[in-house]
């Protein structure tokens, strides 16, 4: 059994956030970390080696630096990383990475027994595409937003968080989930993690490795096979001061009701 | 010379960072308020591997080597000098003289335990009458039969009561002087052992400072670490890598209280100007950095030096001694932490007297470093010896 763990770079936000004249974010001048939710299937993910000692391989399709983090994600526990790069995979929207990194996948071989896990979005782009529609093309059942993962046998049990409520579905393997920050807390690399890190091997998955995948085609991948197309992209305006009215008597209720009113809201 | 990190340690130090920022920090005013040993953060420092850092994973440590260690317990103390001596006195003080002087049995039996934090590890040399004088020991062992029976009095030992190993000195034989000093690993819960009064203490209040008494302690005659007669050598090889230890908590303190004040003359205004733009502050700043970074220097060229001995000794042959540049790392680190958080309280002003901002507990915190493991008085001492000034 492997869990494989698909995980992106993305520019920290909790920093500065550095944007260029044409409103695309300027990367190179921010730090970089591993995707918080990413962070979360990371940690699922090793849970489960705990519990069962199976193989954990982390997956990032990116820029040779998402090496760095790769290497991070195998102190934290982590068995194998495999980064996907190449010249031919670069301005990939969510339907061409999702095609590249199925292919990767496909590379590794899917099992009977295994699982995938994605972050449910990164915090740069905000799509949660890419997990669903990698379970598309490699034909896995997909289950979003876990907030609880239980695995029993074949088959596993997701509490699934949405917005009014929990739902429950079971799931044979092989599948992908999808994983939300309320599932874990992220464990820390470990000083021994460190060290072993650099004797855990990390695979480079260019084009002339996946080329020959059904999904590798030069007009599906990069940016000749994205369909998305950005019009304008822009920094929105801070939001004005909202007003607020205090009190929970029935003139305050009143004058909330009047006030929502007057701008069509109710 | 390469003053560039590894990769290796570039990446510890981002763990170090994030673990004292998000763990460690948190408790720091508590843990000093309450004067409380910080039992849960050592669980977390042992689940990440802290508590075994430059030993070979055939012991269960973290195969690190002294530097990564050195740069744990600056990060950690940078937030709490508490939690960095903990690990400090663990390390340099019970699991270092058993990796290097035990027995094959010795190692395999303490080490496993000590390394991964599942017990925490204490020393004990102090005495009422031999602090500095360390040759002045009282406690006597007396070999009877199949174990030695201690009687005796410690004081002053960090850890205490919440370590389960200890390595404790006594005199086998008075007439002999220094040569009549012995080491030996002392478990809690030997006959004869208990853990007395417990210090009040101006800073590092959260460490367990306590009193060991021995009273026909009985420690099996297995437990003699190295031959009789060694106990002082061990007790001063010890201590020279100890005080890299403790430069590195200095280290951490001095930087720490840095930080901390950059931040708050950016927010402070008095006369209409933030502190920071004000010329004193800059200059200030200017000369507690620069105090900093040349203890670092030195703590980090000290840390590199005991690797090379470990490594070279490990190898069988003689090791360069590294005693006075340990010596010299732990005396200006911790005159520049004492120096630095003493002018960090100053830039703070009456905001800076009150516990309600962390620099007072740094620059009580930094006080000891010039006193425990070696005074800086020692440290001349070592140093002007090293010298050959006699």
């Amino acid at each position: 059994m492997k869990v494989i763990v698909c995980v992106k770079q993305v520019p920290d936000t909790s920093g500065k956030v550095a944007v260029n004249p044409d409103g695309t974010l300027n990367r190179a001048s921010m730090q970089t970390i591993t995707n918080p939710d990413d962070m979360n299937a990371v940690e699922a993910a090793l849970k489960l080696k705990d519990e069962t000692g199976c193989k954990v391989v982390v997956v990032s399709m990116g820029p040779p630096p998402a090496m760095g983090m790769l290497r991070e994600l195998l102190a934290m526990g982590a068995d194998e990383g495999v980064l996907i790069s190449g010249r031919e995979f670069g301005g990939s929207d969510t339907y061409a990475t999702s095609q590249i990194i199925a292919a990767g996948i496909n590379h590794l071989g899917i099992e009977k027994d295994d699982i995938v896990m994605c972050g449910r979005q990164a915090i740069d782009g905000d799509t949660a595409q890419v997990g669903p529609q990698i379970a598309e093309k490699l034909h896995l059942p997909q289950v979003t937003y876990a907030a609880k993962i239980e695995k029993e046998g074949d088959t596993v049990t997701v509490q699934r968080m949405l917005e009014d409520g929990y739902m429950t579905v079971k799931v044979q393997t092989p599948c992908l989930i999808t994983c939300i920050k309320e599932l874990n807390e992220p464990r820390y690399m470990s000083v021994g993690g460190v060290y072993e890190s650099f004797k855990k091997p990390i695979a480079v998955f260019d084009f002339n490795t996946l080329k020959d995948d059904p999904l590798i085609d030069l007009t599906t991948i990069g940016l000749k096979g994205s369909p998305t197309n950005i019009f304008k992209s822009f920094t929105p305006p801070p939001k004005g001061v909202g007003q607020m009215l205090e009190g929970a008597d029935k003139a305050t209720c009143e004058g909330l009701a009047e006030t929502l009113a007057a701008k069509h809201i109710i | 010379m390469d003053f560039n990190l590894s990769q290796e340690h570039l990446m510890l130090r981002d763990l170090y960072r994030k673990f004292a920022e998000n763990e460690v920090k948190p408790l720091a005013e508590e843990v000093d308020e309450e004067e409380r040993f910080p039992m849960e953060t050592v669980k977390k420092l042992a689940r990440y591997g802290f508590m075994g850092i430059p030993f070979p994973t055939k012991y269960g440590g973290a195969g690190g080597d002294i530097l990564a260690y050195a740069m744990a317990v600056e990060e950690l103390s940078k937030c709490c000098a508490t939690t960095g001596v903990i690990v400090s006195a663990h390390t340099s003080l019970c699991c270092a003289p058993i990796f290097e002087n035990g027995t094959e049995e010795q190692k395999m039996k303490y080490l496993p335990a000590l390394l991964s934090g599942e017990k925490i590890g204490a020393f004990g040399l102090t005495e009422p009458g031999a602090g500095t004088d360390a040759a002045g020991q009282q406690t006597t062992a007396v070999l009877e039969g199949d174990h030695y029976v201690l009687n005796g009095t410690k004081i002053f030992i960090t850890n205490a009561g919440y370590a389960s190993v200890y390595i404790i000195f006594a005199m086998t034989d008075k007439a002999a002087g220094t040569k009549g000093i012995s080491a030996f690993i002392v478990e809690k819960d030997f006959p004869g052992f208990s853990v007395g009064k417990k210090e009040k203490k101006m800073g590092i209040r959260g460490s367990a400072t306590c009193e060991l008494i021995m009273e026909n302690c009985i420690v099996p005659k297995e437990n003699l670490l190295g031959k009789e007669g060694k106990g002082f050598a061990i007790a001063m090889k010890t201590l020279d890598g100890g005080r890299i230890g403790i430069a590195s908590q200095a280290l951490g303190i001095g930087e720490g209280a840095v930080e901390e004040t950059i931040k708050y003359v950016q927010e402070r205004k008095q006369f209409g100007k933030r502190l920071s733009q004000m010329q004193n502050t800059q200059f200030q700043l200017a000369d507690m950095h620069t105090r900093m970074k040349a203890a670092q220097f030195l703590v980090y060229s000290a840390a590199c030096k005991k690797q090379a001995y470990v490594e070279a000794e490990m190898a069988g042959k003689k090791g360069e001694s590294y005693s006075a540049d340990a010596a010299m790392a732990k005396l200006f680190a911790a005159e520049a932490a004492s120096d630095v958080t003493r002018r960090a309280v100053q830039l703070y002003g009456g905001y800076g007297y009150t516990r309600e901002y962390p620099v007072e507990r740094m620059m009580r915190d930094a006080k000891i470093t010039e006193i425990y493991e070696g005074t800086s008085e020692v440290q001349r001492m070592v140093i002007a010896a090293n010298l050959g000034v006699k």
